[in-house]
């Protein structure tokens, strides 16, 4: 049970950047866990449990952001989350909003 | 970005009549209709396509807001419309709330960036809580545009 920050660097890979869905995705998945989690985007450290903080960054595609979480289960909200991103939140190129 | 920058000011909706989800989004695509800003022949597209965006998930994002929106061919350029409605509206919130203040958006399918940077504009500013307040309270559309222009000028800046 380690309570050290830790950090992993991601890429916002769809074509559609961070709207509202994925941000929405994002706090779902952010929710299950107990740590703490920041996205943050160059000087910028939002919330990653709040959509408002996570629209706030206008992520688009090709942005690189690093999350931070700290807390018991820091490492399992790190890796759930990079998948979301790994998986482009489930938007190909094709999918019309 | 700036509200100006993509707020219609005269598609701005002080006191909407509708109490459900679809008639808020008919109302303020009306309000663009009537702006000038989009086509008559549009309007049920447009209103369809945004109601398919709602299935996928609400865009109730919580504190009383709601960002209906959609990419459109038939705009050329980022558009919206603002309404307010004093009651509240159940719009499937994420939060659960009823939603007062409703933020529509038009992009053309094209320009993801522009809806990005709508999105960061009304998030950021609804994250001040004065603002959200005053802007609940608007009784009319000079009201919202003031706060609007305010906001703008960075007068809601904690």
């Amino acid at each position: 049970m380690s309570e050290e920050k830790i950090t992993r660097m991601v890429v916002v890979a769809n074509p559609q950047g961070l709207h509202a869905r994925p941000a929405d995705m994002i706090v779902k998945t952010a929710a299950r866990f107990a740590s703490k989690i920041e996205l943050v985007k160059g000087t910028e450290r939002v919330d990653g449990k709040s959509i408002l903080a996570i629209l706030t960054l206008a992520a688009v595609a090709g942005t690189r952001l690093s999350i931070e979480a700290e807390g018991p289960d820091a490492a399992a909200a790190l890796d759930a989350l990079d998948e979301l991103f790994g998986r482009q939140f489930s938007e190909g190129r094709s999918q019309a909003e | 970005m700036k509200f100006a920058d993509f707020v219609s000011r005269e598609a701005i909706r002080g006191n909407l009549a509708a109490a459900d989800k679809e008639g808020v989004i008919r109302e303020m695509a009306q309000a663009l209709l009537d702006a000038g800003k989009v086509a008559a022949s549009e309007v049920e597209s447009i209103v369809k396509a945004i109601l398919k965006r709602e299935e996928l998930g609400s865009t109730g994002i919580g504190r009383g807001v709601a960002v209906p929106h959609t990419k459109h061919p038939s705009v050329e350029r980022l558009i919206g419309a603002v309404a307010v409605s004093a009651e509240g509206v159940d719009f499937s919130s994420l939060d659960g709330e009823k939603v007062h203040l409703f933020f529509l958006l038009i992009s053309p399918p094209d320009r993801p960036g522009d809806h990005l940077r709508a999105l960061e504009s009304v998030s950021r500013q609804l994250r001040n809580d004065t603002f959200c307040k005053f802007l609940r309270q608007a009784k009319n559309a000079g009201d919202v545009m003031q706060l609007l222009d305010e906001a703008d000028n960075n007068q809601f800046d904690s």
